[in-house]
């Protein structure tokens, strides 16, 4: 190495010329490069997999959103019309009787149509394909009501869910094939009908609080009567597992002797945090309906499986919320003379209750979403046909749960169910997205630090 | 449901003994509490506990007890010549328990008196006729002695309903008289409440040991009784999956390999995804992130673990799956069929354990004692260098456990697979090829299926079996090496 290729700052500071040096501090040299670059890839890996990782969070995020949020939008039609006592009367002396009622509906709305100046031409049987037999509706409600004839009524109708699935994009004009069900044609009318503000979204609520329908009718379907059957099963993974898991921590925590059985049962715990929960579901098959006779598809049972699996997390978060409770507050209770178990009733069990309560609610939030046990067991979605009649029948009638009911919809071959089960999901996961916000709250609020 | 009441009256009963036992003990003293040996209160609780815990203990056994009693009397009636060759005593006496659920239900619907129900000499037809007119599910043609059976079986489901009412309650009435007898002043009711109190603690922690013996029995009875209809080495050993619904067996090919297999690749696919991803997280969080970054990033990517395998089923159904066929299916690379495929599912399975891998692997890199790192800063290494030559060897058996356990819970999911990665079972190399895995052939072969008498069927606790022996393997080692790990740098 000559002294030129030496930066000019080194060469002066060397004063002796055998003390030359190979590397400068001012210079990087090649294997330094190397293992600086080295270095920046390192952190770079380590950014793209935290980056990856949320990436994905924000996709299915997006997609759910996206993809669930039409379940909670119907399409309705919507007409206002009167019809007169002699015309009903009329109407009501014919053969065909609903004929006659869809008569005054086609009538209207063409005289809706007219009124914005729209010219859509259409005929009964686009009607029928876009709302259904209107007239029965129609007939049933001047029926019930015949009070209010002569006066003009705004009718309200469902669309069918293929006209639904035009209005969210699910059916283009492009895709859509003739079939007795939605003509290409029907579409013109439909835009129509829009533009007159005839056709219009309406919030869902037969979603948030109907039952399961049967396999031919998505638009009919909803959630509620799964929510229903998840909260009767958590009310029993609540007053069961809260207690047990309780007392099963105490014991382990404060009064267990280091022993062999102490040791077995602590292995046991920690195994059965780990056991799949497929295999809860056949224990519960096999114990539970097999060997007790228990009713089948009763949340009563989904709970009492939900309960052991959701057991080994309460007691592992119970048991750490005991520990934080510093021994200078046992021993004090035990100096002013409390027995042992009145230390822990009296005053470590209150201590540690809010963390107590935060890990059962974690625990019960895993619970609600857990879906194979309940398959086994015969929780599926279509035994979600009602509400149940009382507080007895909603633990022991069959019912289904969220995430079962959701399963269901996801395996039916229509795709206007695919719809319903992301609107499930966003039901379901806004349940558990208020018991992870008490939690925090709760730790928040109470938890001290010693 | 009687049952719901005999509780509350037993709980009724329990908290009139801590009324009385709690006031009797006032009055032995004289209304002076310092002469009493504890509070007023442990007397009224030694009370309520005396009556309560051994009505209840009873009650659980007698309803323990109950079927096995009724169905060893019920069977006894069946003659062996009336069962058929492809029927077995099991079947027959499913068929009796419905047949008598049946009538409990037309009685209760109220087409069918409770004496016509009992009449032994009712006519089968007319009886059988009059089920199906109330709607209750009963099999075409039920034969005199089940019908008779079944009767029977009703007469004496009613007779233990009422003799367990009046056992459980002289239990509880019993046991609350005795706790208001000893309720004296000289009594030592706190000793004797907490004695009964740590009691219950322990029978709370000793259910974790019962769950597992539940686990373990429940397997290992039905699939003994698997192995008696279909031998075991066939199953171990079989290539082909192909259950009939239609026959009663002979024609189902029930080998696990496929099964197996298609649980082995999913696995290794998820893990591929979930493995470099979670441990770079781990390591980048752990190491490079400052604590800004940390408490946004970490619970960010936990969220992923927080949210139900159900949602990510659909999502591998509904959004990954169409997503890999527009890639590398018919209009792009030819190479797969349908949305369904071992890598639709091992890569949504991958995301799920993104978190799971880094909060672990996070946690036992924080663990590496400072002074190692120190140490190797001081001998002049960069972060990454330090990162891969003392922290990684120093944490690797930790980091291999939280593999392990990474690895158990995939190979245990189950609504992922069962809605992502198809249904059929096949041994193959290509991963974007449908194949199956053994918790969704469980599923599969259990729901909506009340009969349990058929291999078809029973195959499913055999798989259970398979899939907790060998997730239990995983996790005892994974726990094992991750306990040892810790005690090395405590």
């Amino acid at each position: 190495m000559s002294d030129t290729t030496l930066p000019p700052v080194a060469s002066s500071a060397d004063t002796t010329p055998s003390e030359k040096r190979k590397t400068s501090l001012y210079r990087t040299d090649a294997l330094t490069r190397k293992r600086n670059a080295a270095e920046a890839r390192f952190k770079a890996y380590g950014i793209t997999a935290i980056v990856i990782g949320l990436f994905f969070l924000v996709v299915l995020a997006s997609s759910i959103i996206l993809e669930g949020i039409p379940a909670f939008t119907r399409t309705i039609v919507q007409v206002e019309f009167t019809i007169t006592e002699d015309q009903f009367e009329a109407a009501e002396q014919e053969l065909f009787k609903t004929r006659a009622y869809e008569g005054f509906f086609i009538a209207s709305l063409e005289e809706q149509l007219r009124q914005k100046g729209i010219d859509a031409p259409f005929d009964s049987d686009a009607i029928e394909r876009l709302v259904g037999k209107t007239g029965g509706t129609i007939r049933e409600f001047f029926r019930e009501n015949q009070d209010l004839l002569g006066q003009p009524v705004a009718f309200e109708l469902a669309a069918s869910s293929r006209v639904d699935g035009y209005m969210n994009g699910r059916i283009t004009r492009e895709s859509i094939v003739d079939s007795r069900f939605l003509m290409k044609s029907d579409l013109y009318i439909v835009d129509a009908l829009v533009e007159a503000g005839v056709i219009r979204n309406a919030f869902n609520w037969n979603f948030i609080t109907g039952a399961d329908s049967g396999v031919d009718n998505p638009g009919g379907a909803g959630i509620g009567a799964s929510v229903v059957g998840s909260f009767f099963m958590m009310l029993v993974v609540l007053f069961l597992s809260l207690p047990i898991g309780v007392a099963a921590s105490i014991y382990l925590e404060e009064f267990a002797p280091q022993n062999r059985i102490t040791d077995l049962i602590e292995v046991n715990i920690s195994n059965l945090a780990a056991v799949p929960s497929i295999v809860f579901g056949i224990l519960g098959l096999a114990v539970f309906i097999q060997f007790m006779h228990l009713p089948q598809s009763a949340p009563l049972v989904g709970g009492l499986v939900l309960t052991l699996m959701t057991l080994p997390t309460i007691i592992i978060s119970t048991r750490a919320a005991l520990k934080a409770v510093p021994p200078s507050i046992r021993d004090a209770a035990l100096g002013v003379g409390a027995s042992k178990m009145q230390a822990v009733f009296h005053h470590v069990l209150p201590l540690a209750m809010p963390g107590i309560l935060t890990g059962t609610i974690i625990g019960l939030a895993q619970a609600l979403g857990e879906t194979a046990p309940l398959l086994l067991i015969g929780m599926v979605g279509f035994v979600a046909r009602g509400y149940p009649e009382g507080l007895i029948e909603g633990f022991t009638d069959p019912n289904s749960a969220m995430p079962a009911q959701i399963y269901t919809w996801a395996a039916r071959a229509d795709f206007a169910f695919y719809e319903k089960a992301w609107g499930g999901i966003i039901v379901l996961l806004v349940f558990l997205l208020a018991m992870n916000i008490l939690a925090i709250v709760l730790r928040r609020r109470f938890e001290r630090r010693w | 449901m009687p049952l719901f009441w005999l509780v509350l009256i037993v709980l009724a009963i329990a908290s009139a003994g801590y009324v009385l036992g709690r006031s009797r003990a006032l009055a032995s003293a004289g209304g002076d509490r310092s002469i009493l040996h504890s509070l007023p209160s442990y007397y009224g609780a030694n009370a309520a506990l005396k009556s309560a815990v051994p009505a209840f203990l009873l009650m659980i056994a007698w309803l323990l007890a109950q079927p096995f009693f009724i169905d060893n009397q019920i069977s006894g009636m069946i003659p062996e010549a009336t069962i058929d060759e492809s029927s077995s005593l099991g079947l027959v006496m499913a068929e009796v328990r419905r047949t008598a659920e049946g009538l409990d239900n037309a009685v209760a619907e109220g087409s069918m008196s409770e004496e016509f129900a009992r009449n032994a000499r009712a006519d089968i037809v007319d009886i059988t006729q009059r089920l199906k007119d109330a709607g209750q599910i009963v099999t075409s043609d039920i034969t005199q002695p089940v019908m008779r059976a079944a009767q029977r079986y009703r007469v004496l489901s009613a007779a233990g309903g009422f003799y367990m009412t009046l056992v459980v309650l002289a239990t509880a009435v019993a046991g609350a008289l005795w706790g208001i007898r000893e309720a004296t002043a000289g009594f030592r009711a706190r000793n004797v409440v907490e004695q009964g109190v740590l009691a219950i603690l322990v029978a709370a922690a000793s259910i974790a040991i019962l769950t597992t013996i539940g686990i373990v029995l429940s397997l290992v009875f039905n699939t003994a009784e698997f192995f008696g209809l279909y031998p075991a080495f066939d199953f171990f050993t079989g290539l082909t999956w192909a259950p009939s619904f239609s026959g009663r067996g002979g024609s189902s090919e029930l080998g696990i390999i496929p099964l197996l297999w298609g649980t082995f690749y999913i696995s290794i696919v998820a893990l591929a995804v979930a493995v470099p991803i979670g441990l770079f997280a781990a390591i980048y969080l752990a190491e490079y992130a400052g604590p800004k970054i940390r408490a946004i990033a970490k619970p960010l990517l936990e969220v992923l673990a927080g949210i139900p395998t159900i949602v990510y089923g659909l999502f591998a159904l509904l959004t990954v799956g169409p997503l890999l066929v527009s890639v590398f299916g018919d209009d792009g690379l030819g190479v797969m069929q349908a949305g369904t495929a071992v890598m639709t599912a091992g890569l949504v399975m991958g995301i799920m354990l993104i978190p799971f891998v880094s909060s672990l692997s996070d946690d036992i890199i924080n663990a590496v004692p400072q002074a190692m790192r120190d140490g190797s800063y001081g001998l002049g290494a960069t972060k990454s260098e330090t990162v891969k030559q003392v922290i990684l060897p120093a944490a690797l058996p930790g980091i291999v456990g939280a593999i392990l356990l990474a690895a158990s819970r995939a190979i245990g999911e189950t609504m992922i697979v069962v809605l992502g990665a198809g249904a059929a079972a096949r041994l193959s190399l290509n991963p974007f090829e449908a194949m199956t895995t053994v918790t969704a052939k469980i599923v599969s072969q259990l729901t909506g299926d009340a009969d349990f008498a058929s291999p078809e069927a029973l195959v499913a606790f055999a798989l259970g079996m398979t899939l907790f022996v060998v997730t239990l393997g995983l996790n005892i080692v994974a726990l094992y090496i991750v306990r040892k790990y810790r005690e090395q740098y405590d």
